[in-house]
């Protein structure tokens, strides 16, 4: 049985089903780890996750990131970090973010200061 | 000025804008087929950097030492009336050929501009300090690059290695016009074209001494002089020839 694809071009190809390369291990230097790439706009702001690019090591992630990231438009710095350095929290434990919604105390909704605040701010400004 | 230091200066100009056409252009014949698509990317957008750079250039000309508009400049010239260095218009040959030129070139680009920021004449040294960012991270794209690869395997060290005892000669030919511009420095306009020479060999070897790579046994510039008083490789009309097509076929277009 051949591979079926959406793409008609796969399918020329008459590729076998199955996959021949997958007792073969990548190696680093035939596919680049991955760097995030954080951008900041304006000094002091924070910095923005903004993708990711393949990079033999961190200098060269840079140069990419430049370049992918910060070509166009206002860049005050980058930072990379390389993707294995990441921390994540795992999917399958996503309902720690679910919480119960009888808990009207610790929203700030209740307190009224807009008064006090624009009284506060017209004073500043006179 | 006097009518001779503007006639140097002019020719100067010329030099410098015309070897970051060619460099440019050539340059973006990596386009779509560079190594990695991160390097396709940057590669592709430090060539247009350099045709940027080359029309900032043009544009002094045109409006300080009244030479015709840029465009006109770019791709009205015959052959003989470009004056490049050879080091520029020469194939862009493997990719370890095209780093090596790409440091060799933009490093003393680097050393040359950080200077002419610095030039009495105040339209140069507004051009030098506008570009000299870009040139910046031009060098540090080709010496990480460089450095990574002289540091790699034995392969690409070697690479590296013979691809500089080739180039090495060439780039010596940036420097060809040392008397010409000699009437320029004395004014106080640039800075000597010997003295930008000895610091571009100084960070060269110091940085190949760093890579564990050798300073070439040959460096004899003589077989690439020529290019600064209009004498080409067979490698430059082709190249003119492709890059005006579009615009020889209606020199009048608005675009």
């Amino acid at each position: 049985m051949k591979l079926n694809s959406l793409d008609p071009r796969v399918n020329r190809m008459e590729l076998p089903d199955e996959n021949p390369y997958t007792d073969q291990v990548l190696h680093t230097m035939e596919h680049w780890e991955t760097y995030e790439v954080f951008h900041q706009k304006k000094r002091g702001t924070q910095h923005v996750h903004c993708g990711i690019v393949h990079a033999p090591n961190a200098d060269m992630a840079l140069l990419f990131a430049k370049e992918q990231f910060a070509r166009r438009g206002e860049t005050s710095n980058l930072w990379v970090v390389k993707t294995e350095h990441v921390m994540a929290v795992d999917y399958g434990d996503a309902d720690i973010f679910e919480t119960t919604p009888e808990k009207v105390y610790r929203d700030a909704s209740g307190y009224k200061v807009m008064d006090r605040i624009n009284e506060f701010k017209k004073k500043q400004n006179a | 000025m006097t009518p001779d230091q503007i006639q140097a200066m002019r020719q100067l100009l010329y030099r410098l804008a015309d070897d970051q056409l060619i460099i440019g252009h050539r340059n973006s014949e990596w386009t779509g087929l560079g190594p990695v698509l991160e390097e396709d990317i940057a590669f592709s957008s430090i060539a247009q950097d350099k045709v940027g750079h080359a029309h900032a250039l043009y544009q002094l000309l045109h409006q300080e030492l009244a030479e015709p508009e840029p465009d006109t400049i770019a791709f009205m010239r015959d052959e003989k009336d470009f004056f490049c260095c050879q080091l520029v218009e020469m194939p862009i040959g493997e990719y370890d050929f095209s780093l090596i030129r790409h440091w060799l070139f933009d490093l003393a680009e680097q050393i040359r501009f950080d200077a002419y920021a610095e030039s009495q004449w105040m339209p140069l040294a507004k051009v030098a300090r506008k570009i000299k960012g870009e040139i910046k991270y031009h060098v540090f794209h080709a010496e990480t690059w460089v450095k990574t690869l002289a540091e790699g395997t034995e392969e690409s060290k070697a690479r590296m290695q013979s691809a500089l005892n080739e180039v090495l000669p060439m780039a010596m030919g940036m420097f060809e016009c040392k008397e010409n511009n000699a009437l320029l420095a004395e004014a106080g306009w640039i800075t000597a074209e010997a003295e930008l020479q000895n610091q571009w060999e100084a960070r060269v070897k110091a940085c190949l001494q760093a890579w564990g790579l050798q300073w070439p046994a040959q460096t004899d510039a003589s077989a690439f002089l020529g290019g600064r008083h209009g004498y080409h490789t067979e490698h430059l009309q082709p190249l003119l020839n492709e890059m005006t097509e579009v615009y020889r076929l209606d020199p009048s277009a608005e675009w």
